[in-house]
């Protein structure tokens, strides 16, 4: 779309490395050979996905209005993927290692999102940058004038190692047992195209922590995720990783397992190597939907998994690389631009100045140094802002700079002695809210904003959740200020909800004859330990009663904790059936003519559709008795969870499997379809008229719910363990969700036909 | 340091070639921003989409209110982007354009200035503003949205400046910013 284009490749030239330049100018090709008809959808699509450039919501060239679903009449028919018109806007995914950034990088992203996206970059859960409103032809451009300094777009996407994260304060950390930095530095470029990581079925995460009980990695939900440890032998302390893998989110959540409790360092690589090697050969590759290494991890189980990764490992060929950059770790850390100096105390610091403080500086490990975070809102960040974050970091200290999982950047290094003048020129910026880490931080996924999955308005939600707890500011009790709320549009997670105090994930209801916007409330997820425990849903609340929700809890948990109890603990205390009465009163709807703001999701006045969705004239009539259906259907699972923690796990497992045959014979019977009694025909009649039909396929992961039920009703009776018992309340849940959707597309379908 | 299309005067000094220059920007500011709520932007730009009463092909609405001195409200469109536009904390309906036109700077510049000025004129007579939201007509920014046709130098300049004189006879035209920033100029009635 931009002239000058064609100009940029001559105009960089030798500032962009080789082997990218050359890279870029095959993708530049792929792009003219698919203009031309010459290159398959499917092969485009994945193409551009290794370069970072995703599809993004409406690419289709459908566009729900507010009235009805609308044709958005592109130049071009031509198209970038399946179902994905070459002119529609997409998002360009920037993939920064372990947040690593200097000022001219800030610089950059600042050009980038002024000329080619909507004057925002903004930064992901996984210290990635991304742009938004992108034209595929603007890529390979944006592409080349990144790697001009010196960032790679790369794998960002795709069935590929996707960003390398990292504590945003590793070796600067009090806790640390070392600098992380170099291990996740060496591990993301070694990884970076290397052939044994081409042909994995699904993407695969990284990530390193350094200690075990602080949060900043979060490795335990990561598909390999490494702590820092030491270990002394024969008098020498030697370094390595405790090894964790198989973790991750999305619709079935898992915990890591635990590989080894001492990878030295020198094997950290050739042990990452050969995982990829075991995951690309043995991982799922046909239905993605199993295609992550926790699947293979699980169906394997931890000890045969280690020995096919140990047999691998046993026969790689020796590569320099495994080791090379272990001597330069004693000279190549991060230095200060200033002598440390400690705050001294004014007789007045600048208005703001110790509330920002409490709450966005930390002491480094470093005495007379510290590290200041710039909270960003949503993740967001204006061109203007990038470019003084640029010349601050310039100015305090040597251009070290991060970006962070809970979507913000960090200066490290900072003199105390200069706090108040970084305060103050921060202000000047916008960039000096006192909210880092306090709960008006609220975390979120793009969700209906751009994401082509998304469900209900994360980011809306997110929006109006900040306003109001900043609002109350000082009035909020210091036992919630310190507490995280995490939002993601949908079951897919990327809002990360699931380790979150306080999590919500985008879900619709059929209610009155429409269809609502709802979020379901997940409680107890533990940010701290690595992501140590998931939370579990309680139920769904209509979006625009979330922040009465949030009140209510908070609220709760401010009048009626122990001393020193943390949230975690409390609800854990007062049982998953206090929380739900506590949210039973924010599940109703009125109706329409009562208040069509529940109609509608949080900064987006259209009305709200799923899909193409609409207003089900004879939807009314078939609504009450599935409704009611559904509902007990979730109830069960709820009550299965129940069962769980008490430690019932067959009585739990049997109420799961229960639940899900409960929806599918609803689904049946508003069909009106004659089912005989019966776990198998209820089964066999689900599958003959929903899952062979596509009938209840989910848009985006097809027929991955239908699969769970079909799986369940396979595994009935026979032994579970905790962990599978979790993991079949959480298919079932979904399975239910699932049930909710496919109505809402059956009770919609009359008014898609024509009259 | 970028490369546009330089050619020389005949005083010798350099200075781009003006007809190169595309994505020219128009930004007419508020006269007083206090009286505009944001949000009551957001159902107007959604229900333009829905209309499609302006001559670009237009996608989606990107709402940045959260963001301080950010790009406010914007209706995203495929050849051009409209916004209410909140960039140093000055309010004002930005018109952005993206795809290239033919024709010469001045045509160029004029598509861009009736584009926004319909645009502000849309507004005002919306139920909900109207006699409340009144634009400047005489107080405008002119950009170019791209720093290889037009980085922010004395060639951009000097190339530039005759064109922006010709087309706002009456106005005094004064360069902004700094090399890092987009070309732009303010545009203020004599
Ligand atoms: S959680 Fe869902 S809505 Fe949010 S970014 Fe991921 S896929 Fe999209």
């Amino acid at each position: 779309m931009k002239a000058s284009n064609a100009q940029w490749k001559g105009q960089l030239g030798s500032q962009i490395p080789n082997q990218l330049g050359a890279e870029l100018d095959v993708f530049e090709h792929e792009i003219a050979l698919k203009q031309q008809g010459k290159i398959e959808d499917r092969v485009f699509a994945e193409t551009r996905l290794r370069r970072g450039a995703y599809g993004q919501r409406y690419d289709n060239g459908q566009r729900a209005d507010g009235k009805a679903t609308r044709t958005l009449n592109y130049p071009s028919t031509n198209t970038k993927g399946p179902g994905t018109l070459w002119d529609a806007p997409g998002m360009q995914r920037i993939k920064i290692p372990f947040g690593g950034l200097n000022a001219s990088r800030l610089e950059m992203l600042a050009d980038l999102c002024e000329e080619y996206s909507d004057g925002i970059a903004h930064v992901t859960t996984r210290q990635d940058f991304q742009l938004h409103y992108i034209h595929i032809e603007d890529t390979p451009t944006i592409m080349r004038r990144l790697a001009s300094v010196g960032i790679t777009t790369r794998e960002a996407c795709g069935n590929s190692v996707r960003n390398v994260t990292a504590c945003p304060i590793a070796g600067v950390c009090r806790e640390q047992s070392f600098d992380v930095t170099p291990y996740a530095r060496a591990i993301a470029y070694f990884m970076l195209g290397h052939p044994d990581a081409q042909a994995f079925g699904r993407k695969f995460k990284i990530a390193f922590s350094g200690c075990k009980e602080n949060a900043c990695g979060l490795v335990r939900l990561h598909d390999f995720g490494a702590i820092a440890v030491t270990r002394k032998t024969g008098g020498e302390t030697r370094r390595g990783f405790e090894l964790w893998v198989g973790g991750g989110l999305g619709p079935v959540p898992q915990q890591a397992k635990l590989y080894d409790e001492f990878v030295p360092e020198e094997e950290i690589l050739p042990v990452a190597q050969a995982i990829g090697r075991v995951f690309a050969q043995l991982g799922e590759k046909k239905n993605r939907n199993t295609a992550r290494l926790k699947f293979l991890v699980s169906k394997l189980g931890i000890v045969e998994f280690k020995r096919l990764v140990q047999a691998e490992r046993e026969i790689l060929q020796h590569d320099p690389r495994w080791t090379a950059y272990l001597k330069d770790i004693p000279t190549s850390a991060e230095l200060p631009l200033k002598s440390p100096a400690l705050l001294q105390i004014e007789p007045v610091f600048p208005h703001g100045f110790e509330r920002w403080r409490a709450t966005n500086v930390y002491t480094q490990l470093q005495p007379g140094y510290a590290t200041v975070t710039i909270a960003l809102p949503l993740g967001d960040i204006t061109a203007s802002q990038l470019r003084l974050v640029a010349d601050l970091s310039r100015r305090y200290v040597r251009e070290t700079i991060r970006s962070t999982v809970e979507q913000n950047l960090v200066l490290r290094w900072v003199s105390e002695a200069d706090l108040p003048a970084l305060f103050t020129d921060l202000e000047r910026g916008h960039l000096a809210s006192p909210v880092a880490g306090t709960v008006v931080d609220v975390a979120s996924c793009p969700g209906t904003d751009t994401c082509k999955l998304g469900i209900a308005s994360s980011r809306g939600l997110a929006g109006e959740l900040r306003v109001r707890l900043a609002e109350k500011g000082a009035e909020l009790d210091e036992s919630i200020r310190g507490l995280r709320i995490k939002i993601s549009g949908c079951f897919n997670s990327c809002g990360q909800h699931h380790v979150a105090d306080l999590g919500f994930y985008g879900v619709s209801r059929n209610k009155n004859g429409y269809t609502v916007p709802h979020f379901q409330v997940v409680l107890g997820g533990e940010w701290t330990n690595n992501a140590g425990a998931y939370g579990l849903a309680i139920g769904a609340v209509p979006s625009k009663r979330i922040p009465e929700t949030v009140d209510r809890i908070t609220g709760r948990y401010v009048a009626e904790r122990a001393p020193s109890e943390t949230f975690q603990a409390f609800i854990k205390r007062i049982g998953k059936t206090e929380c739900k009465k506590m949210i039973e009163e924010f599940t109703a709807v009125p109706r329409h003519d009562e208040d069509p703001s529940f109609y509608s999701d949080w900064g987006d006045p259209r009305e709200f559709t799923l899909g193409d969705i609409g207003v089900g004239e004879c939807a009314g009539e078939v609504i009450a008795p599935i409704d009611f259906e559904l509902v007990a259907c979730e109830r069960e699972v709820f009550e299965a969870q129940l069962k769980l923690e008490s430690g019932d796990i067959p009585q739990a497992a049997a109420m799961a499997y229960e639940s899900m045959l409960h929806g599918a014979l609803a689904l049946l019977r508003v069909k009106h379809l004659p089912v005989e009694s019966g776990a198998d025909n209820i089964v066999e009649g689900f599958r003959k008229h929903f899952f062979d039909t596509e009938l209840f396929f989910d848009p985006f992961v097809r027929g991955k719910f239908a699969q769970d039920l079909f799986k369940a009703h396979e595994n009935a009776g026979q032994p579970r363990t905790l962990e599978t018992t979790h993991q079949l309340i959480e298919e079932a849940q979904l399975f239910i969700e699932a049930c909710f959707s496919c109505y809402a597309r059956i009770s919609a379908a009359p008014v898609m036909a024509p009259a | 340091m970028l490369r546009p299309h330089i050619r020389r005067a005949r005083d010798g000094s350099r200075m781009i070639d003006p007809n190169t220059v595309q994505h020219v920007n128009v930004k007419v500011f508020l006269k007083e921003p206090q009286a505009l709520n944001l949000a009551d932007v957001v159902p107007i730009f959604h229900r333009w989409i829905r209309e499609g009463f302006l001559q670009e092909m237009l996608v989606d609405v990107a709402d940045y209110r959260h963001v301080e001195a950010g790009p406010g409200v914007l209706l995203i469109g495929h050849e051009a982007n409209y916004s209410l536009d909140n960039r140093e904390n000055r309010l004002g309906l930005l018109y952005n354009r993206k795809a290239s036109l033919d024709g010469t700077f001045q045509e160029r510049l004029s598509q861009a200035y009736r584009a926004a000025i319909a645009a502000c004129d849309r507004l005002e007579q919306e139920d909900i503003f109207r006699g409340i939201l009144k634009f400047d007509r005489d107080t405008l920014d002119v950009f170019v949205n791209d720093r290889l046709l037009a980085p922010n130098t004395e060639e951009s300049w000097q190339g530039l400046r005759g064109e922006l004189e010709a087309f706002f006879q009456g106005f005094a035209i004064e360069r902004q910013g700094e090399p890092r920033d987009l070309f732009r100029v303010a545009v203020t009635r004599r």
